[in-house]
C-alpha cells in the first residue's frame, strides 16, 4: 500500500525540538566526557603537555629573550595559552573522522535525535578539555611567577576569549573531519598548519623582531590577535615594544570576537548540513 | 499489508575520474508486516545501499520508498522512531561499556532516563551480555560487539528491523548464536529486512527471499521455491584421471537435470539433481563397473554461487572480481 498523508505522525513542536536539541546535546557530550576519563592520552595531553610548555619556555628562553619593559614570563604565558587551546580544538576533527570510520555516525543518523547533537557533544568535549588545560596552565604560571595584572573580570574575559576562539575552531575542525574522513590525515595536516600558525605570530617573540615577510604574516595572523587580546586582558602588556599599527593588532579583542562570529556562522550550519547527508563507507 | 515498500530505486554514484556507478538500478521491494524478507546477493549487488536508503541514511537518485505508509524520502524524521538498524560493522562506541552504549541509544530515542536504563538492563539480560555490561566495548570479541549493536537496534522495540549482513565476518559459533537471537525476534512478530551473502542464512531465517544483482531484484520467492528452481542438490565428483571427464560427464548428464559443469583441469565435475542420494549411488555404481577412479564424491546443497550461475550466467565470486567488490 502507498502512503496517504493522514498516516503521517505529527511533527514535533518547536518546544519539543528545542528540548531535544538540549538533551541530545548533553547525552552526546556525556559520551565524550566518558571518553576523556577512559582514554588517558587525552588527559595527559591536556594536563602534562601544558605544564611542560610553561616550564620549558619560562625557564629556558626567559634568560635569553629580552622583552624591553616586561618580563618574558609575563609575555610568553598568553602565547602558551593560545597555542595550547588552538591545538586542543583539533580533537573534534579526528574524532568525527574516527566516528565515521567506526560506523557509529550511521547509528546516530538513524536515531530520531537532533542532527546537531553529535557535533555539539564533540565540540563541547574540546571545550572541556581546553578548560581543564587553561586551569592547569594558569596554576603552573602562577607558580613560576606569572600574574594577572588586571582585574578578576578582565582575567575571566581573557580565559573566555581563548576558549571561545578554540571552540569556533573546533566546529571548523569537525567539518574538516567529516570532509577528509581520515583521523590520521586530520592529525598530520592540523600539525602542519597549526604549528607555523602559532609560531609565526607574536605568541613567543614580539612580531617586530621578525624578518619582514614573517612579520607581515605574524601581524595579520589571527592567532596574534588572540594572543594580543589575552595579553591586554590579563594586563600583561607593559610599555615596551611598540605594538604593530595593523588594525587587528590595535583592536585585538574586537578582531577576535568578529573572527569567532564569522567562523561559527559559517561552520555551524555547514557542519550540521554535512552531518545530515553523511554516511560511513 | 506491505509494511516496507520500495519502487524503482536507483542510486548513481559518480566517483571522480571514473565512470558513474549504478549501485541501484530500478530495485523494487516489498516486505509484508510481521515477515522476514532477505535480500540475497554478492558484495556490490546493492544490498547495503538499499538498506541505507530505507533507513534514511542516503537519498536515492530516483524512486520511492514507504515504511508503514510514510514517505521515507519526504519524512525521514518520522521514519526514524519506527526503525531499528544493525549493520555489518558494529556501530558501537568503543570507549563506552555495553550498558552505556545501550543507555545512550535509549536516551537518544527519547525514552527518558529511567525507562532507558531499564531497557538497557533488559537487553543485556536478553542478549546474555551480563559479562560485558560494565566493561568498555574495546576489549570485546567481534560476536559480542555485534550482539550489542543488534541490542542497540532493539532498544525501542522497532516496528521494522533492518539487519545488514548480520553474520558476515563472524565465526561459526557466533553465527549460530546470532541466528538464535534473530529467530527469537521473528517469533515475536517483528518485521525484518535482512541482507546476506549466504543462501543458508536466508533459507534459515527468511520467509521470502529477493535475489539481487547489479542493483536489481532478479528472482524472488520462498526459500523452497527458489531452491526448486536451482535444481535441488548438487552432485560433485573429483576424478583421479582428467581424461575420464568426457565419459563421466555423459553419465552425470543422465542423472542430472541440467548440463554437468566440468572444471578447467577436467578433474572436478558437478551437476544438479532432484534426488541426489539416489543419483549419487547410481553414478558410483556405474563408475565402479567401468573402473573409473575417484578422489572424492559427494552431495551439497546449492550455494549462492549456483544460484548466480543459474540466474545470471556468472558466479557470485566472479562477479565480485569483475566489479572490484564494494
Amino acid at each position: 500500500m502507498i502512503a496517504t498523508n493522514s498516516s503521517e505522525p505529527p511533527a514535533p513542536t518547536v518546544a519539543v525540538r528545542w528540548a531535544r536539541w538540549f538533551t541530545d546535546g548533553w547525552i552526546t557530550t556525556r559520551r565524550n566526557l566518558i571518553k576523556i576519563k577512559r582514554v588517558p592520552d587525552v588527559l595527559v595531553f591536556t594536563t602534562l603537555q601544558p605544564i611542560m610548555f610553561v616550564l620549558l619556555f619560562t625557564y629556558i628562553y626567559a634568560g635569553v629573550i629580552d622583552i624591553p619593559g616586561s618580563s618574558y614570563k609575563e609575555f610568553i604565558m598568553a602565547g602558551i595559552f593560545a597555542q595550547t587551546v588552538v591545538f586542543g580544538s583539533t580533537f573534534s576533527g579526528s574524532a568525527m573522522a574516527q566516528d565515521l570510520r567506526d560506523g557509529i555516525i550511521d547509528r546516530f543518523r538513524t536515531l530520531p535525535m537532533s542532527p546537531s547533537a553529535v557535533l555539539i557533544g564533540r565540540t563541547n568535549g574540546d571545550l572541556l578539555i581546553n578548560a581543564i588545560s587553561m586551569v592547569v596552565m594558569m596554576a603552573t604560571g602562577l607558580i613560576v611567577g606569572w600574574r594577572v595584572r588586571s582585574s578578576f573580570l578582565e582575567g575571566a574575559a581573557a580565559v573566555a576569549l581563548l576558549l571561545l576562539f578554540a571552540y569556533a575552531l573546533s566546529w571548523m575542525m569537525a567539518y574538516l573531519g567529516m570532509l577528509v574522513r581520515s583521523p590520521e590525515v586530520i592529525n598530520n595536516v592540523s600539525f602542519l598548519v597549526l604549528f607555523p600558525l602559532t609560531f609565526i605570530s607574536n605568541a613567543f617573540v614580539p612580531s617586530a623582531t621578525l624578518p619582514t615577510p614573517l612579520r607581515v604574516f605574524a601581524e595579520l595572523n589571527p592567532v596574534s590577535a588572540l594572543v594580543q587580546a589575552a595579553r591586554q586582558l590579563f594586563g600583561n602588556v607593559r610599555p615596551g615594544p611598540p605594538v604593530s599599527d595593523v588594525w587587528t593588532q590595535q583592536h585585538p579583542i574586537a578582531t577576535v570576537l568578529i573572527g569567532i562570529v564569522i567562523v561559527l556562522s559559517i561552520f555551524v550550519p555547514l557542519s550540521v548540513n554535512r552531518f545530515k547527508n553523511i554516511s560511513s563507507r | 499489508m506491505m509494511f516496507v515498500e520500495a519502487q524503482g530505486l536507483t542510486k548513481i554514484y559518480t566517483p571522480k575520474g571514473a565512470p558513474p556507478v549504478r549501485a541501484l538500478d530500478g530495485l523494487d521491494l516489498s516486505v509484508p508486516q510481521g515477515s522476514v524478507t532477505a535480500l540475497l546477493g554478492p558484495n556490490g549487488a546493492g544490498k547495503t545501499t538499499t538498506v541505507k536508503v530505507l533507513t534514511t541514511l542516503i537519498t536515492p537518485s530516483s524512486g520511492s520508498a514507504f515504511i508503514d505508509g510514510i514517505d521515507v524520502l519526504k519524512h525521514p524524521g518520522s521514519i526514524r522512531p519506527l526503525i531499528g538498524v544493525s549493520g555489518q560493522y558494529a556501530a558501537v562506541d568503543e570507549n563506552l561499556t555495553g550498558f552505556e552504549n545501550l543507555d545512550m541509544v535509549g536516551r537518544l530515542y527519547h525514552l527518558g532516563a529511567k525507562a532507558s536504563r531499564q531497557r538497557a538492563h533488559e537487553l543485556i539480560e536478553l542478549f546474555d551480555l551480563s559479562d560485558a555490561a560494565n566493561r568498555p566495548v574495546k576489549g570485546f570479541s567481534g560476536g559480542m560487539r555485534r550482539r550489542i549493536d543488534l541490542a542497540g537496534a532493539l532498544v525501542t522495540r522497532p516496528k521494522v528491523l533492518f539487519l545488514d549482513e548480520p553474520t558476515t565476518g563472524l565465526d561459526p559459533r557466533s553465527r549460530l548464536g546470532m541466528w538464535d537471537v534473530i529467530t527469537t525476534l521473528v517469533g515475536e512478530g517483528t518485521t525484518v529486512l535482512l541482507t546476506t551473502q549466504y543462501l543458508e542464512e536466508a533459507d534459515r531465517l527468511a520467509d521470502s527471499i529477493c535475489v539481487i544483482d547489479d542493483g536489481k531484484v532478479i528472482a524472488r520467492g520462498t526459500a523452497n521455491e527458489l531452491k526448486a528452481s536451482f535444481g535441488g542438490q548438487r552432485l560433485e565428483l573429483n576424478l583421479v584421471t582428467a581424461g575420464d571427464s568426457a565419459t563421466v560427464a555423459q553419465i552425470l548428464a543422465l542423472v542430472g537435470d541440467a548440463e554437468p559443469a566440468v572444471s578447467a583441469d577436467g578433474h572436478e565435475l558437478s551437476v544438479s539433481a532432484q534426488n541426489a542420494p539416489a543419483a549419487l549411488q547410481e553414478v558410483l555404481a556405474e563408475l565402479e563397473s567401468r573402473g573409473i577412479k575417484l578422489y572424492d564424491a559427494g552431495m551439497r546443497r546449492p550455494t549462492l554461487d549456483d544460484v548466480f550461475l543459474r540466474l545470471t550466467g556468472h558466479g557470485a565470486e566472479d562477479h565480485v572480481a569483475k566489479d572490484g567488490g564494494s
